[in-house]
């Protein structure tokens, strides 16, 4: 495709434009002065550069510098002044507003109530009809405005904010948080840089004490969150209801504290790898893990880390109980095959509150369950707590212990009623409604009330015997316990649904972990492209895309589930992200005619390539709610990759500064060992042309002849390094090999005696004659340049259980400690020795090659007594061949 | 005068032609040059040299190509001189007929004794003596007789085969496919490693220090030459 064919971005923009309803986009803050205002200018600033025609609705600048300056070069429209009790207020004029009909207004302020008067009370209707209208538009908003968290912000503020907006008009916007630190923040308070209206400084005083600011600022993170997580187990829900899963298997294997777990991971891995299947290996944190010794601490350390390193990705949830922990993350993970161990646990147990097993396959449908026999579930050992479910009875048992109690308290009652005062009996009650109502459920709660006042009654109250109350006053004591169960119940839901909320971040926390440690995991471009697709399709339920960019348009890397291309528009979609560093395509304000949604992967040295995300539905790639997992994911995701990248190009300069001194290298060895044998040929020719002498003829011949070997030895390097070692391996004898090596090198060996140490029934090998020739023969000549004058050189073969060793034995200086294996190295030469010796540091580094190249391996060490260097070549058990008697020779 | 054998040169260097008929003159050799295959092959036909030494590398032909078709000629001998160094290359022009291989850069005094060595063998096949004796032991291809130091060895007959081949032409190298078509005759399969433990077992019968062999000799990748000291003294 050129191009010339493909649509401009331009061109898809403006119809784009054209279709529907506006977008809305809330810049949400957890307090004033965190510079909501600010980042909602830039962000507009850079839509109008480009090219999006933005005008300002309303923007409170609150006279601060920074923020006028974004302001200006926008276009504002003239704000209407509405006389109110005399004084002139400016809101925000909606009919000049849709009249000019921009592209983007910006509305600052989101839940300012307007004047009496002006068309709607509330801003944030105006920006509905703006939206309606089909006007994007980028608003600011406080979390404590937000309606269903106004009581809970004022339960700690202490400040009741009366302007608030629905939380349906957050539901169908994207939302950024806009977030610095708390200390930052009081900082900008000192220094005066946040705006506060003047009636209300002495309250916002307190409002903004470090420890409210905390709170604030994480429920508006922690609200996101938990948005995210419902609508991601909603979504799963919905999707197991109508039995239709993904594809492909997913396995979950339960991992507990005990050391039998490990078994239970490798059947997972075998599961895993029958299935193709990836798995993840999960450990339901409950409140007994608090209780664990250090051993177990170690083992539940072990177990994960043994998953991860079979390829698990790992993951440690908490929850209130294994079985809720389990059905959880089996649900988000969307598991086909969940593996855990047969519980140990008593049967009384088990028939009273039903295994974990039993209740997985009850409760979890179309997921096949392994119960292995070695293992223990990893449940807690007492009871668990259970979630109250809201319009469920709860569990029958609830309401037989909360019987027990107040019977039990009854018959305690009876016995005291002796001593204390009959009215006092009545608080013993109290106990079996306190503690049904925290543990169980309020129903639980109501019930032991009613049944406590009944017993009360019954037993205690006269006329004894009956449900009749004489006595007005004891009216008052039974509903007195009726009340306390409920006040009782509701804290402990609260409680309860708290313990519910943290454990669900924390679920979405493990994921994060999982997908950054899965990130760090692999080893190549491509596997990491792959693995972020995957990964970020598996959390997100969506389809994925991840598209590098390179001269001829953006390239598609990897896709999740498998791709091969894009049409024009998405390709349109992800340039422009590309380009623009935005966010582009389908659930974005730009190109919305493509399917997909296009994030750039952003990084502090620029976009690295854009995620292409699409719903298997072609619904809206991704719901608002869902965009701070998405943001933190792509986050973690253009780290690893700039990561990947970094490591590609220092490998990349690493490799060319080390070719950089190899070539220097050679060639400086190169013009030494060329010339100075030449050198030496020139010199003497030029001389025996005036005085003929046998000397100089001699010298011209020895010189000539290290120049031959020298080439000879840059030749058979050039075949190593260009990997063209033509191998004719055959059977070979060493005593061959041994001989004419030596008989090819007498003339360099002049003055030192070959000892041949070889046993006569040496097995033949298996190798090539001619590499294994030129190995000895610069073994040989190595010896012979540094060993002592005089001394013998032995070649010394020795059999051993499982290889055959051959070693050229020199008596010399022998080699420098620590240089045993750098001397096979090219160009190495044996420091301090290359003014006296000659010779390249070619020949052992031919040595290595070409015995790597027959299978053999060579190493360098030192003898002792006499001293000297003692080179050995390993010829492994498996080129050796078996011993043929000259009477098997047919 | 005696009569002087006629050596063919063949190669593309002039320097190499007049160092090597330099050598050959002072030799006492008569010495032809040819520069390339087309010269050679008409030197050949018109000049009757009794050996030729080739150059592989020609410019207009493979030198290797020349071989067979020198060799058609009965009782030239030919001594490949060439820069190329690949075992195979030396084994195909051995199998092609080539009575010796040179490697350039060569020792003027190898070339020469390579020479005699080749010589020498045209002699023998064309009527000389098939009695060999190298240091002390004693080769008689016709009564089929080893002695070492005047006493009997025995041999079995595939030891004998090979020590034939290798007897037959002293100092050439004889490839391994040429010794094991002589010994194996019907054998498609080439087992090199049998050839091997029968050159082992020769060695101990023959050799003084089976350890260090000086008698028989190995070419790495190429074949076996038996080494006769003596011969290299021998003045003609």
């Amino acid at each position: 495709m050129s191009q010339t064919d493909r649509p401009s971005p331009e061109a898809l923009l403006r119809a784009a434009a054209q279709e529907g309803r506006g977008r809305l986009k809330i810049f949400l803050g957890a307090a004033p002065g965190v510079g909501k205002t600010w980042e909602m200018l830039s962000d507009g600033r850079q839509r109008r550069e480009s090219g999006v025609d933005v005008v300002i609705g309303v923007v409170e600048t609150h006279g601060r510098r920074e923020t006028e300056a974004l302001v200006e070069g926008h276009e504002i429209i003239t704000r209407r002044s509405v006389d109110h009790v005399g004084h002139s207020l400016g809101e925000m004029d909606i009919d000049a507003l849709l009249e000019r009909r921009p592209q983007l207004a910006l509305v600052d302020e989101l839940a300012h109530t307007n004047a009496p008067g002006s068309r709607h009370p509330k801003r944030y209707q105006d920006v509905l009809e703006l939206l309606d209208a089909g006007i994007d538009v980028y608003s600011t908003l406080n979390i404590q405005h937000v309606e269903s968290l106004n009581d809970v912000v004022a339960s700690f503020t202490r400040v009741r904010v009366r302007e608030t907006v629905p939380d349906s008009v957050l539901e169908q916007a994207e939302i950024e948080v806009v977030d610095i630190p708390p200390d930052e923040l009081i900082e900008r308070l000192k220094d005066g840089k946040v705006y506060i209206p003047h009636e209300a400084t002495r309250a916002l005083g307190h409002f903004f004490s470090k420890s409210n600011l905390t709170a604030l600022r994480e429920l508006a993170l922690r609200r996101a969150a938990q948005a995210v997580d419902a609508q991601m187990l909603e979504h799963v829900r919905a999707h197991a209801l109508a039995g239709n899963f993904a594809a492909g298997e997913r396995i979950v294997v339960a991992v507990s504290e005990h050391g039998h777990a490990g078994g239970l991971v490798r059947a997972g891995k075998r599961l895993a790898d029958a299935l193709k299947a990836p798995w993840t290996a999960v450990h339901i944190e409950t409140a007994r893990d608090r209780a664990y010794t250090d051993d177990e601490r170690r083992q539940l350390a072990d177990n994960l880390a043994l998953a991860s390193r079979l390829g698990a990705s790992t993951a440690s949830i908490p929850a209130t109980g294994a079985f809720e922990g389990l059905r959880d993350f089996a649900r988000e993970a969307r598991a086909t095959q969940i593996v855990l161990g047969k519980s140990e646990r008593s049967w009384w147990f088990e028939w009273r509150h039903g295994s974990v097993v039993d209740r997985l396959v009850r409760e979890v449908g179309e997921v096949a369950i392994h119960v292995l026999p070695a293992g223990e579930s990893p449940g807690p050992s007492h009871r668990p707590q259970r979630l109250a479910l809201p319009g469920a009875w709860g569990d029958p048992d609830d309401y037989l212990w909360s019987l027990l109690m107040v019977a039990a308290m009854t018959v305690l009652g009876r016995l005291l009623l002796q001593v204390i005062d009959l009215s006092n009996i009545s608080l013993l009650y109290l106990v079996p409604v306190m503690f049904a109502a925290a543990t169980f459920s309020l129903r639980a709660g109501l019930f032991a009330g009613i049944a406590s006042s009944l017993a009360y009654n019954f037993f205690f109250l006269p006329p004894t015997g009956t449900l009749t109350v004489s006595n007005p006053e004891n009216v008052i004591s039974i509903l007195v316990l009726l009340g306390v169960a409920i006040v009782t119940s509701q804290f402990a839901a609260r409680v309860r649904a708290q313990a519910n909320l943290a454990g669900s971040s924390s679920r979405q926390n493990a994921a994060l972990a999982g997908f950054s440690r899965q990130l760090t995991a692999v080893a190549t471009g491509d596997e990491l492209m792959q693995a972020i697709c995957a990964d970020i399709a598996r959390l997100l339920d969506v389809r994925t895309a991840l598209l590098l960019p390179s001269t001829n348009g953006p390239d598609l890397q990897a896709a999740f589930p498998p791709e091969d291309r894009l049409g024009q528009i998405e390709l349109a979609a992800a340039q422009w992200a590309i380009d623009n560093e935005q966010p582009a395509g389908r659930g974005s304000t730009t190109l919305t005619a493509s399917d997909w949604l296009f994030h750039p992967l952003r990084t502090s040295r620029g976009v690295l390539g854009v995620l292409g995300i699409a719903r298997q539905d072609a619904g809206e790639p991704i719901r608002s709610d869902q965009m701070p997992l998405l943001m933190s994911l792509l986050d973690q995701a253009s780290i690893a990759l700039d990561r990947m990248a970094l490591q590609k190009e220092n490998l990349e300069a690493r490799a060319i500064g080390e070719r950089d001194r190899l070539r220097s290298a050679l060639l400086s060895s190169v013009s030494h060992d060329l010339r100075t044998p030449l050198t030496t040929i020139l010199t003497a020719a030029q001389q025996m042309k005036a005085h003929p002498s046998p000397d100089l003829a001699e010298t011209i011949e020895t010189e000539a002849q290290r120049l031959n070997r020298f080439v000879a030895n840059l030749l058979d390097m050039a075949r190593i390094e260009a990997g063209a070692l033509p191998m004719k391996v055959e059977p070979t004898d060493l005593f061959d090999a041994v001989a004419s090596a030596a008989h090819d090198t007498r003339i360099s060996l002049q003055g030192h005696k070959v000892v041949v140490d070889i046993p006569a029934d040496i097995p033949l090998v298996r190798v090539d004659p001619v590499l294994l020739h030129h190995c000895l023969i610069n073994l040989l000549d190595n010896a012979g340049r540094y060993a002592n004058a005089g001394t013998p050189i032995t070649i010394r073969g020795r059999r051993l259980p499982d290889a055959l060793l051959l070693s050229v034995i020199d008596e010399g200086p022998g080699i420098l400690p620590g240089e045993e294996r750098r001397v096979f190295e090219t160009f190495t030469r044996l420091q301090g020795s290359d003014r006296v010796r000659h010779g390249t540091g070619l020949g052992l580094a031919i040595v290595k090659g070409f015995a790597e190249a027959m299978g053999l391996s060579v190493e360098a060490a030192n003898n002792h007594d006499p001293h000297g260097a003692c080179f050995t070549i390993r010829l492994p058990e498996a080129l050796l061949l078996t011993q043929i008697d000259s009477g098997d020779v047919p | 005068m005696k009569n002087r054998p006629k050596v063919l040169v063949v190669d593309d260097e002039p320097q190499i032609r007049r160092l090597i008929l330099a050598a050959l003159g002072r030799a006492d050799y008569l010495a032809i040059e040819a520069q390339n295959a087309r010269e050679a092959m008409a030197m050949l036909r018109d000049q009757q040299p009794e050996v030729v030494l080739l150059d592989l590398g020609l410019p207009d032909r493979d030198g290797l190509e020349l071989v067979p078709l020198i060799k058609q000629n009965p009782g030239v001998t030919v001594i490949v001189v060439s820069a190329r160094d690949a075992t195979d290359e030396k084994v195909a022009a051995l199998d092609l007929g080539a009575d010796d291989y040179l490697t350039k850069p060569f020792d003027t005094d190898e070339l020469l004794a390579r020479l005699r060595v080749a010589l020498r063998n045209r002699v023998t096949r064309t009527g000389g003596s098939p009695l060999l004796t190298a240091g002390d032991v004693s080769i008689d291809l016709l009564d089929r007789l080893i002695t070492r130091n005047g006493d009997e060895v025995h041999l079995t007959p595939k030891e004998f085969a090979i020590l034939e081949q290798l007897a037959a032409m002293p100092g050439r190298v004889i490839t391994h496919k040429q010794m094991m078509s002589a010994v194996w005759p019907r054998q498609t399969e080439q087992r090199v490693e049998y050839l091997r433990v029968l050159i082992r077992s020769l060695r101990q019968k023959l050799e003084a220090d089976p350890q260090n062999p000086q008698l028989i000799c190995n070419e790495p990748g190429i074949g076996y030459r038996l080494r006769l000291p003596a011969a290299a003294n021998t003045n003609h």
